[in-house]
């Protein structure tokens, strides 16, 4: 297969979102919508061709540079697709989960004024997402990166009269900065270790990378790779919304839904750990970073969680979900179990896509309302949403047969499994987060769908199910939810399915390990059934069930009891806080410092001024000698003239 | 005999005189102008006694060019100041201070 | 020994005509004195045998150059007192400094003076020799563009001279041929469309 179809699938969205964007009067709403569903849909198309194309025995993985941007001292700057079974997965996911997002906008965005604009945006997304998975080097990646962001930041502030939603738009966009920050100290660190750029070259070259020494602090040698490694997740922290940098994606949920859905919580978010599964031959290579990356997932997954209980917008549950989720995969790929984390990637984008949609559909027939304790019995309303979300839900909390159970149970047994430093700590995490989530997400289901209806008086009785081009996605993705877990978890995580793209240092292939206890996923959900892991999540469900529904006064008693740690969940551990009153306080109090030392006293007091005034006075010194008086020039003449007689009268004296 | 010491002795006698008579009358433009003439006859007479102890009449075309030039001067010279005492009714160096920073 | 007795006395007047110029109180006198210092100077030239030099500069010192400073101090009335003011502040500086410039020259006179002709007497000039004649050849044989240079700077004294002191009285009648040769039909002529008047 030429490199006319990875091309194809990249510019389609581009074009439409041109289209859409430059043209948005021209084409009109249905042109926008009709445009860019289509470029979309050749895409998601071809990738499906692609991902067959690889899965067929005996392919070889796709690279090639298709475009030399420039070229400098030796490195080349290029455009290129490295397509491989990894590539193919995330294609796939990205454009089928962008695909049901331009469906469901139809009818989410229906009556804003920035129909036409919003499909450019997603669609340019769409684009930059591809150009992310489908890059063969560094430069390319950060292209596509940095596209997401850029995308992400303008559709937080979508709705751009609201204080908040740019408020969130800003918050995203500097903590991405952190992120990137790391990010290109990684990328350099990279190009000047390796002289390249290339994934292949670089990677070619990593077994030389762990070997080599580097002192970031005088005196304590440390391996490049590690140092390489850390820099680069820095960056994956920042994208994938790890703790400490998760702070930006709660409050992105000021965009559109379909927004949290597509970018939030299915495709750009999990760029982070798509990356550092591509790095994997990196990662493999040091010590120190695997068991960084899995503390910190393992963290995010338990601690977010935590806050996710307490929130009472329907979205932000989802949203500290999400992050919860996000955590496992970073955790998974701490424990070296990338394919785990990766298919949990896939599965995730699919329920949780499912989840926001369904929140959306939600909130918009209640007219944008989203405080969940407006809501309750919903269920006979809205019967397409209550079914898809109860699937989406069993599918998040790991109910055996589902997506999720697969994914999960796998990357809990690989953190189980693993050797390495911390690996018990996050383990423990990851299985109470287990329960966390079971809570939380039933929490969710049975206050919105069960129960009383507390609904405002105007909106009682005019609660109808959402139109097709809404109800269509949340259907389509329900049924990825439920399916793709069983067929692919035995070619996935234990088979070679990713054969080359994703490589494992043998003293900690757990996966493998697992994989020799592998029967079939019946067996695995067997096995699963008699799990922790099960057990965990009926007992979230149950208590759930119990405090929501059948004991209502419940949750009200337990949060007066403990009282401080409700604060302090609803407070995000101050997180927020920290940010603000030290972090920002603390950059701005810097920056100010600098400014007033450094720029104005050092730089315009002392230089530029300083240069400037002392001029000016030795000027002014100078000025009194040419006093304007003949005699005064007439005396200096011949004070001159008698030194000068003098010293032809003395020079051979 | 008179030797060429004694122009050249004369000479610097007088140049010096010049000198202090331009220290002395430092407020008046006319008499600093004679003093100029005072220097420049000084030189004048270096130049003619060297051009005809050395037997080179050259000296004394230079001689005579310095006498033009002086003469251009003066008449400039005056010229100025008659200006500048139609404006200012002074000719007081001290008053002319006005291109002063 | 009766051109050094000559040399002597023609000194002692040269000196003393000379401090005069720079002592005098009164501008006037300081060009009369200065009047006496040319001359002076004329004669001793003569004594050197540069006769043409010297009748030059009776013609163009005494008088021009002179007559000229006459008339401008006579002319501009200078309040002799408030011009002599810190005379006497400054007098002592300045003689100590020519007093300095004179020792060192005389010095210099004396001590570097070894290898030059200085302490050689004249040798007299052959009959028949003219110095206007060796002038006249050494200026328009090597010397002829230093020549035109010259008599270029004097054209532009005189006319510099003229435009600095020319000044244009109000109420004068003249012709401004410039103006008359830039003037425009538009200047002299305005075409004035009237309507034909009728008796009623």
């Amino acid at each position: 297969m030429g490199s006319n179809i990875y091309i194809a699938i990249v510019l389609c969205p581009l074009l439409a979102s041109l289209v859409a964007g430059l043209g948005g009067r021209l084409v009109g709403r249905s042109g926008a919508h009709a445009v860019t569903i289509a470029g979309v849909g050749v895409s998601f198309l071809l990738s499906l061709l692609v991902l067959r194309d690889q899965l067929a025995p005996g392919s070889e993985p796709f690279n090639e540079s298709v475009y030399t941007w420039l070229v400098t001292d030796g490195v080349r700057i290029q455009v290129g697709f490295l397509v491989d079974t990894l590539t193919a997965l995330m294609m796939v996911v990205v454009t089928f989960v962008s695909l049901m997002v331009h469906i469901y906008t139809i009818g989410y965005m229906h009556d804003d004024p920035g129909y036409q604009r919003f499909f450019s945006y997603i669609s340019l997304f769409t684009f930059a997402m591809l150009m992310l998975v489908m890059a063969n080097n560094f430069m390319q990646l950060f292209f596509g990166w940095e596209g997401v962001g850029l995308v992400s930041y303008l559709l937080i502030g979508f709705w751009y009269t609201r204080p908040t939603a740019i408020f969130a738009s800003l918050k995203a966009f500097m903590i991405n900065r952190i992120g990137d920050f790391g990010f290109i100290v990684g990328i350099a660190m990279v190009l000047a270790h390796t002289g390249s750029l290339d994934y292949q070259q670089v990677f070619a070259q990593s077994a030389a990378l762990g070997g080599m020494q580097i002192e970031v602090f005088a005196g304590m040698p440390w391996s490049v790779a590690t140092v390489t490694c850390l820099a680069l997740f820095v960056g994956a922290m920042a994208k994938s919304a790890q703790m400490p940098l998760h702070a930006w994606l709660p409050d992105s949920m000021e965009g559109p839904t379909p927004i949290s859905a597509l970018i939030h919580a299915a495709t750009m978010v999990t760029a982070g750990v798509f990356m550092v599964a591509r790095m994997s031959p990196l990662f493999e290579q040091s010590e120190t970073a695997p068991a960084v990356v899995m503390a910190i997932g393992a963290t995010t997954a338990l601690l977010t969680g935590f806050i996710g209980i307490v929130q009472n917008d329907i979205k932000r549950v989802v949203a500290y979900s999400t992050l919860s989720q996000l955590g496992y995969m970073t955790a998974a790929l701490g424990a070296s179990a990338y394919a785990a984390g990766i298919f949990h990637l896939m599965t995730h984008a699919f329920f949780k896509a499912l989840l926001f949609l369904a929140a959306g559909s939600v909130i918009v027939a209640l007219h944008h309302e989203q405080d969940m304790r407006k809501m309750g019995g919903l269920r006979h309303h809205m019967p397409i949403t209550y079914w898809t979300t109860l699937l989406g839900s069993l599918a998040l909390i790991g109910f055996p047969g589902f997506s999720g159970f697969f994914s999960k149970d796998a990357i809990i047994e690989a953190v189980g499994l693993s050797s390495i430093p911390g690996a018990g700590y996050a383990y423990l995490c990851l299985l109470i987060g287990v329960f966390v989530t079971a809570l939380y997400s039933f929490r969710m289901f049975f206050l919105v769908f069960h129960g009383e209806e507390r609904l405002d008086a105007e909106l009682r009785g005019h609660v109808r199910e959402s139109p097709l081009v809404i109800t269509l996605p949340l259907v389509l993705l329900a049924v990825a939810s439920v399916a793709s877990g069983w067929p692919f978890i035995e070619s996935v995580v234990f088979g070679g399915y990713f054969g080359g793209s994703i490589v494992v240092d043998p003293a900690h292939a757990v996966l493998d390990e697992l994989g020799r206890e592998f029967h079939g996923p019946g067996a695995f959900v067997l096995h699963g059934l008699l799990g922790m892991p099960l057990l965990l999540a009926a007992a979230g469900v149950a208590v759930a069930w119990y405090a929501y529904m059948k004991e209502p006064s419940l949750p009200g008693r337990v949060r007066r009891k403990a009282s401080v740690l409700y604060t302090l969940l609803v407070n995000k551990y101050y997180l927020d806080d920290l940010n603000e009153k030290v972090i920002v306080r603390g950059t701005r109090g810097v920056g100010t410092l600098l400014w007033r030392v450094g720029d104005m006293f050092l730089i315009d007091g002392a230089v530029v001024n300083g240069s400037a005034r002392v001029v000016d006075w030795v000027a002014g010194r100078m000025r009194r000698g040419q006093t304007g008086y003949l005699y005064h020039y007439a005396f200096a003449m011949v004070i001159g003239l008698s030194i000068l007689l003098g010293w032809i009268l003395f020079k051979r004296a | 005999m008179i030797t060429l010491t004694h122009y050249m002795a004369l000479s610097a006698l007088l140049f010096s005189i010049s000198v202090a008579g331009i220290f002395i009358n430092r407020k008046n433009v006319i008499l600093l102008l004679m003093c100029v003439e005072l220097l420049l006859l000084a030189v004048n007479f270096n130049f003619i006694a060297l051009s005809r102890f050395m037997g080179d009449a050259t000296g004394q075309v230079f001689v005579f060019f310095i006498l033009t030039v002086a003469a251009a001067e003066a008449a400039i010279g005056l010229a100025i100041m008659v200006v500048l005492f139609r404006t200012r009714r002074s000719i007081n160096v001290q008053e002319l201070d006005v291109l002063k920073g | 020994m009766l051109t050094l007795a000559i040399f002597g006395m023609l000194a002692a007047v040269l000196v003393t005509a000379a401090t005069g110029v720079i002592v005098s109180r009164n501008p006037v006198h300081a060009a009369m004195w200065l009047v006496l210092t040319f001359a002076t100077s004329a004669v001793l030239w003569l004594l050197l045998e540069a006769e043409f030099l010297a009748i030059i500069l009776v013609l163009v010192y005494v008088g021009a150059v002179m007559v000229l400073f006459l008339f401008v101090v006579m002319m501009l009335d200078v309040n002799a007192t408030v011009a002599r003011e810190g005379f006497t502040r400054y007098a002592a500086l300045g003689s100590v400094i020519a007093a300095i410039v004179v020792g060192e020259l005389l010095a210099l006179l004396w001590l570097r003076s070894s290898g030059l002709p200085i302490t050689r007497p004249l040798a007299g000039m052959p009959d028949g020799h003219s110095n206007t004649r060796e002038i006249g050849l050494e200026l328009f044989g090597g010397h002829v563009f230093e020549f035109e240079l010259a008599a270029f700077l004097l054209l532009l004294a005189i006319v510099a001279a003229i435009m600095l002191t020319h000044r244009q009285r109000p109420g004068l009648k003249y012709q401004d041929v410039s103006a008359q040769v830039k003037v425009r039909r538009e200047d002299r002529v305005r075409l004035v469309k009237m309507a034909a008047e009728r008796d009623e």
